[in-house]
């Protein structure tokens, strides 16, 4: 009896396994190292700590995305104030791993230095894009880990 | 150089305990573990991560999502925090500007960090002072060497503020570490004055607090040493300038190896070379009678304040001949000097308190030069006839006595006491501290011992107090015993002495010369600080002092001093006023300095004739027997003089404002600035 406990025990384990695998290979091209780095930090100790960060990370890129979108939608295009929004969301994309964002952040910065309005436009909206995939990802691999 | 005053930082490793109270003290064990950063970052992710990051490598983090508020934790809790990590991008200040804030105000190394790489920012950061530039995504390895800039920043703190603040700050930075102090230094020993070493924390608190602590009395000399521009050889520097030569050997030394063993910041080949120079020719001048006495001349020299000067010049030249030769006690010549201008006599300036400081045991030779000395002096007698007993004092002054003096002193007023007494303290060696009335022949074969009652006396009767003769003598000894028993002893001593001797103030242990009045007056209260400075000023010294110095600072445990120089304290409570010099001597006894010291102290507050006897003890540098101890009486005081030059300087200082007077040691005794000049090289 004791054996079989084991063995669902063992299966379990390896389905956990399983998911989380695929969870990576769902996450891929999404988060990068840095991310791995935070999982590390994560121990008994603080068990949740890369959902509490990641929790946190959304909710403070929420608030500089519509900081961003209403500086945008004024239609004055302060450049400086743009670049200076998309710094801090870039350095708290990199922070949590957000590959994908973090590219947009790049692109979007650039666009503000040579004042292409544009560009910052298209590039925000693909940035919004990232930001949502990555968000629901996230959300479920927290889930299956659970 | 092994500075007595080591207690600023150097030599006590376990002092670290001692530097860095704040929470320090638990890091050091662990060190780096708890080292206490200060994240400062707008973006609450990044903060978070770092926060947990730092927290992985060990450290005590404390966020802060606001530069104002970062600022502000600062400010409040000066020394709650070991470094601080700062972001670029802050909306409410720029993080370069924080970095300056905080490089001014607190003195923290400061790392920035930042999502851009871009060279331009970089190069900021390099320019704005950073002592790092990190990368966003912070990775764990960055952060987990973080620490090493906490330790380099406080081994360049240690040595800078030593030096550029003057010897005379270093010294009394590490008297008022005192107990503190000695652990430092203990760790330290074997650096160079500077380097408070071991205890990274203690050490770089040590020397802040020492600043912090010291201002008023260094204010001057360290005011006056920092802005100089060119090098000047204060007491304290000269001390440790002949303490390195002692070291090496005087004919071998080199300014390389000098250089290194003195481990000056921003003291340069050349300018010891120069000195060097200069400092042998006045060795040859002085017939050679003991190099180290020359040193203790220079020594004195350099602390003698001003008035000095000339007269060093004047009889100087002579005297320190003839202290060099053992004839003339360090000390007279101080006093002959100060009788010459007429003013305080400042062992130190004489030279020959001062060569009695350097060489504890040539200093003896004071003994046998004694009746030159008497001729040589007579003439110089005359022209300061009462400042001899500032010389002579030294040896065992008490520091209240020397307070005593001071106020007594009508010679010169507060100031010839206290010149008086340094002098006395460091002509004590010689028992030429031949009070100011009389000059020298006072017989120079009992110079050393005799001299130091007689100079007490005589320097009581001097300042017209009855309990001057004891006095006198006590601070002379005590100054020696500072001196002999090491630098950190003395101070030790003499902050134990304080302590337990509540009259002891003699600050002989604890600064050289100087400070030892200073600290006579403030006794207890001072004692510490003063212990500090002595030490620090003894360390600078002399050389032989300086292990006692640092052991001193180690064992401010007045029994230990106690114990140890128990000869010592003989020589240390003649010393205590002449500590400067013998502390020097005696501070290689560590022993017998710390003993001497205790005891000086002691004697003083219980018998001034005690006193006397300790003087003898002088020699506490351990110095070999009885003979030794006289001579390092002698020698002590001008070593403890000289030693505690730069503590002298605070000394007279402390001692002049407890005075009432300004601290006008530094000008009249001319203490910090060694002028090579004056003395007739």
């Amino acid at each position: 009896m004791q054996r079989q406990v084991a063995l669902i025990k063992q299966s379990l384990f390896d389905q956990k396994i399983i998911i989380r695998t695929q969870m990576e290979k769902y996450m891929q091209g999404y988060l990068d190292e840095q991310f791995v780095e935070l999982e590390e930090l994560q121990d008994d100790a603080n068990p949740n700590f890369v959902e509490e960060v990641a929790t946190l990370y959304f909710k403070d890129s929420a608030r500089l995305i519509s900081n961003i979108e209403q500086a945008l939608e004024r239609g004055s295009f302060d450049f400086n104030r743009l670049d200076n929004y998309m710094h801090q969301f870039k350095g708290s994309s990199t922070s949590i791993g957000a590959s994908k964002v973090k590219t947009e952040c790049t692109m979007f910065r650039e666009y503000c230095r040579v004042g292409n309005a544009e560009g910052c436009l298209r590039t925000f909206k693909q940035l919004k894009k990232e930001h949502a995939t990555l968000r629901k990802k996230l959300e479920q691999y927290f889930q299956a880990s659970k | 150089m092994m500075n007595p005053s080591q207690g600023r930082g150097l030599g006590s490793g376990g002092g670290s305990s001692s530097g860095r109270n704040k929470g320090g003290e638990a890091v050091v064990e662990m060190f780096p573990s708890g080292l206490r950063v200060l994240v400062v970052d707008d973006d609450p992710t990044c903060l978070m991560i770092l926060e947990r990051m730092l927290r992985t490598c060990l450290y005590e983090v404390t966020k802060c999502n606001r530069a104002e508020m970062a600022l502000s934790l600062l400010r409040k809790n000066k020394h709650g925090f070991d470094i601080v990590i700062s972001d670029v991008h802050m909306p409410d200040m720029d993080g370069f500007k924080l970095l300056e804030h905080v490089g001014l105000e607190m003195d923290l190394p400061v790392i920035m960090m930042s999502a851009d790489d871009s060279k331009s920012v970089v190069l900021k950061g390099v320019t704005h002072g950073a002592v790092d530039y990190l990368i966003k995504p912070v990775r764990m390895e960055a952060l987990k060497n973080i620490w090493q800039h906490v330790v380099r920043k406080r081994r360049s703190e240690w040595s800078v503020p030593e030096h550029s603040g003057s010897i005379e700050e270093t010294g009394q930075q590490q008297q008022q570490r005192g107990p503190a102090v000695s652990e430092d230094a203990a760790d330290d020993n074997a650096s160079s004055v500077n380097n408070e070493g071991n205890n990274w924390r203690s050490s770089s608190n040590n020397s802040r607090k020492r600043k912090e602590e010291e201002g008023d009395e260094q204010g001057d000399e360290d005011a006056s040493n920092l802005k100089k521009p060119r090098v000047v050889w204060s007491v304290e520097l000269h001390q440790q300038f002949v303490a390195a030569v002692n070291q090496l050997g005087v004919e071998k030394a080199v300014p390389k190896k000098i250089l290194e063993l003195m481990n000056v910041p921003g003291l340069t080949r050349e300018n010891v070379a120069s000195h060097l120079q200069k400092y042998r020719i006045y060795l040859r001048r002085l017939g050679g009678v003991s190099q180290h006495q020359g040193n203790l001349n220079n020594s004195f020299m350099t602390g003698q304040d001003a008035s000095f000067g000339p007269l060093s010049s004047l009889n100087g030249f002579d005297l320190q001949a003839l202290a060099v030769t053992g004839q003339l006690p360090a000390q007279s010549l101080a006093q002959l000097q100060a009788a010459g201008l007429g003013r305080p006599a400042m062992v130190s300036k004489s030279g020959l308190p001062v060569s009695s400081v350097v060489d504890e045991r040539s200093i003896f030779s004071f003994d046998n030069s004694k009746p030159r000395f008497g001729d040589g002096i007579g003439g110089h007698q005359t022209q300061q006839p009462q400042m001899n007993l500032l010389h002579g004092v030294p040896t065992g002054m008490e520091p209240r006595q020397l307070a005593g003096l001071q106020q007594q002193l009508p010679v010169g007023g507060n100031r010839m006491s206290i010149q008086q007494q340094i002098a006395a303290v460091r002509a004590g060696h010689s028992g030429m501290l031949m009070p100011q009335q009389q000059p020298f022949p006072r017989g120079p074969p009992s110079i050393r011992q005799p001299m130091l009652p007689n100079r007490i006396t005589e320097r009581s009767g001097f300042s017209g107090r009855s309990s001057v003769p004891e006095s006198s003598r006590v601070l002379p000894t005590s100054y020696t015993n500072l001196a002999t028993q090491q630098h950190s002893s003395t101070s030790v001593a003499f902050n134990s002495f304080q302590q337990e001797l509540p009259v002891n103030s003699f600050p002989l242990p604890s600064a050289p010369g100087l400070s030892v009045p200073a600290q006579v007056r403030k006794p207890l209260s001072s004692s510490s600080s003063y212990q500090e400075e002595v030490n620090s000023s003894e360390a600078g010294f002399t050389a032989p002092s300086y292990d006692m110095f640092s052991n001193r600072h180690n064992d401010w445990d007045l029994r230990s001093i106690a114990f140890d120089a128990h000869q010592d304290a003989e020589s240390v409570a003649f010393s205590n006023s002449e500590a400067f010099s013998f502390s020097s001597m005696s501070r290689n006894n560590n022993n017998n300095a710390t003993v001497a010291a205790t005891d000086l102290g002691r004697n003083q507050q219980q018998t001034l004739s005690g006193m006397v006897p300790h003087h003898q003890v002088y020699g506490n540098g351990g110095g070999g027997g009885s003979s030794v101890r006289v001579k390092s009486e002698r020698d002590t005081a001008a070593m403890a003089f000289h030693e505690q030059y730069s503590n002298q300087e605070d000394l007279m200082s402390a001692l002049l404002k407890q005075e009432g007077v300004a601290p006008v040691v530094d000008t009249e005794f001319d203490f910090d600035a060694y002028s090579i000049d004056d003395i007739p090289v």
